[in-house]
């Protein structure tokens, strides 16, 4: 059972009489990486922000690294060890790159309540740290990330992530506004996860890159897991049919 | 065709380029202070007078010292108040209160630093009975602060709990504090201070100063407000404070996902908003040795011209105490600048609007040549 990082039983969440996601059971083991992809609205970022307890589920339970978590927010979840990239970039645009790395968490010289002093200067180091770790290069970390590319922030926005992901990473559609070669590094940085052995969930459209770089492929239809499917027992025309629902109506409750 | 070796390339064959490293904006707004200033000594000099220096012998000093002296305690009794509301703009809210909170805190203020005994008779403006007189110089300034902070505390708690837009919370609160000063002492002014409130403002702390040909006549308006203003430039960029108050304003939802209490933090950048409007109202009543319930009268506005002239943008995120600070200066020097080439007063409110939407503009074509460059 220590195998597996995070597991979810009978996790539902309603919005008001709209049943996004209905009795999600998961299972992710430690080191695995697993991409969750189905259609729009079929549940997948619901399912994220479940576990990320950006919202509260409405039932079921969730298990992180062995025991029952009920986080009360995202910065619970964070410290619990699961980091993520949402799908709307999660940065503040006027701020530098060390600040938006450590928002939420930043290091102090001294703590004095709201007034507390930050440590700038360890911050920027562990910022070209992280950078280096993860092999993203930004000419100038000290300028606001609003001057920068839409791949450069993304970059930092996984850059965070990767660098402090401990137990758990999760990206919601990382490389959906990104051009050929900044997707490419992206990629990149999901491998040097891999080869940390940091298990992950990944949210895609993109049924190339989920083979690429995948070992598990979860099927979300109209809020329900309708496939889960090793990579290499599996291609695309079967997860298309499994999305568009060709395939795993077998309950026969969405004709 | 050869790569430029020297740079460090970037993600994606993006490269390193200095010339789009963000220059500090504050030093244009700077530059521009000193082109206006420069404008109105030529206007004057046309009129064979002088804007910023002394031309007449029997006078000594480079400097035209009544005008400079006038000039800082203009800017210094808003300015406070700027300083509160810059921070306000920055989280991407709005304060219209802060002139109407001038105007009731400097009622209550007031009727906590009377004397019983203006020459050997009973104060006319009496408002409590005589044991409520006389009190040490710490009551009124601790109940100045109090009211200030207490305003600004319910400005913030409805803005972070109720969700109603800050410009909303901010002008009911405008209206109501407006009539709490009405109300007060039903409209009558509060006058006689004690000679040590009266001291607060129109004492010198520092004593009388030269720095070379400057001369500082001491006004302790202006060192408190720029002992304010450094106080809240270091804690804008060195603590956690000032890191989330950019934060909320640059992506209020990033700022939450990220974990920061971001209600939490908006009652706070509301109540110490509140509590500089508090000081402005101690400083502005011992000033004048009196408070009317018309005190304040649109100081919101100035406050937030200031802060936009000094390149606050009023989209949150953006600007600093610094740029505000210029931004006042410029504002004072403006007004200054058109009583010196006797502009009628209705010229220069219009001029003044002017001024202010014509900042709006420039943040805003600034900002669109940011993203596009």
């Amino acid at each position: 059972m220590s195998d597996i990082i995070l597991e979810t039983r009978g996790l539902t969440k309603h919005y008001g009489g709209v049943q996004a996601l209905d009795d999600a059971n998961f299972i992710l083991h430690a080191g695995e990486h697993v991409a969750v992809v189905g259609d729009n609205g079929a549940g997948k970022s619901t399912f994220v922000r479940q576990i990320t307890a950006v919202e509260q589920r409405t039932a079921g339970q969730i298990f992180f690294d062995g025991k029952e978590v009920t986080h009360a927010g995202p910065l619970d979840a964070r410290e619990a060890g699961i980091e993520t990239v949402f799908q709307t970039l999660a940065l503040a645009d006027d701020l530098d790159v060390p600040s938006n790395l450590f928002l939420g968490r930043e290091i102090f010289k001294f703590r004095l309540g709201p007034f507390s002093w930050l440590d700038r200067k360890a911050m920027r180091d562990r910022t070209m740290e992280a950078l280096k770790t993860t092999a993203v290069k930004i000419p100038n970390v000290d300028n606001p990330i609003r001057n920068m590319s839409g791949g450069q922030r993304q970059c930092v926005a996984i850059a965070r992530t990767a660098a402090f992901a401990s137990k758990l990473v999760i990206m919601d559609e990382p490389t959906a506004a990104l051009g050929v070669q900044e997707t490419a590094q992206v990629e990149n940085i999901i491998r040097g996860l891999k080869e940390r052995g940091i298990p992950m969930v990944l949210v895609s459209h993109n049924l190339r890159q989920v083979f690429d770089l995948v070992d598990r492929i979860v099927v979300f239809r109209r809020g329900r897991i309708v496939a889960s499917l090793r990579r290499d027992e599996t291609d695309g025309n079967d997860i298309v049919s499994y999305i568009t629902g060709v395939k795993g109506n077998a309950d026969g409750a969405f004709a | 065709m050869s790569k430029p070796t020297s740079q460090p390339t970037g993600l994606g064959g993006l490269k390193y380029d200095a010339s789009k490293r963000a220059r500090a904006n504050e030093w244009n707004i700077f530059a521009a202070l000193v082109a206006i200033v420069i404008v109105f000594e030529v206007l004057n000099r046309l009129n064979g007078t002088s804007f910023l220096f002394n031309l007449r012998d029997n006078v000594p000093g480079l400097f035209n010292q009544q005008r400079l002296d006038i000039m800082i305690l203009q800017v210094a009794i808003t300015g406070i108040i700027a300083l509160g509301v810059t921070q306000v703009i920055i989280l991407g809210g709005i304060d219209l209160s802060s002139g109407s909170l001038v105007g009731a805190t400097a009622m209550i203020t007031m009727s906590f630093a009377q004397t019983a005994l203006v020459n050997g008779n009973p104060n006319p403006k009496a408002v409590f009975g005589p044991e409520w007189m006389d009190l040490p110089v710490i009551v009124p300034i601790v109940v100045g602060l109090g009211c200030g902070i207490f305003a600004g505390l319910i400005n913030g708690l409805l803005i972070a709990y109720t969700k109603i837009p800050p410009f909303i919370a901010t002008l009911g609160m405008m209206v109501s504090a407006r009539g709490a000063s009405r109300w007060w002492s039903n409209g009558t002014p509060v006058s006689f201070p004690t000679e040590t409130y009266a001291n607060v403002s129109n004492g010198d702390l520092l004593g009388t100063l030269t720095f070379g040909l400057l001369h500082w006549d001491g006004q302790n308006p202006a060192v408190v407000f720029v002992a304010l203003a450094v106080l809240f430039q270091v804690i804008m960029i060195y603590t956690l404070y000032g890191k989330h108050t950019y934060a909320i304003g640059s992506n209020e939802a990033a700022a939450r996902m990220s974990g920061i209490n971001v209600d939490r933090h908006k009652v706070l950048v509301y109540t110490i908003a509140g509590m500089l409007a508090g000081v402005s109202a101690v400083l502005l009543t011992s000033k004048n040795l009196t408070a009317q319930a018309g005190m304040g009268m649109m100081y919101e506005l100035d406050a937030i011209a200031m802060a936009v002239i000094g390149g606050v943008s009023l989209s949150g995120g953006r600007g600093s105490i610094v740029g505000t600070v210029l931004g006042a200066a410029i504002f004072s020097v403006i007004i200054s600048g058109f009583t010196s080439i006797k502009l009628d007063a209705y010229y220069q409110e219009m001029v003044k609007g002017a001024i202010i939407v014509g900042a709006v503009i420039l943040d805003q074509w600034r900002q669109k040549n940011r993203a596009r460059g």
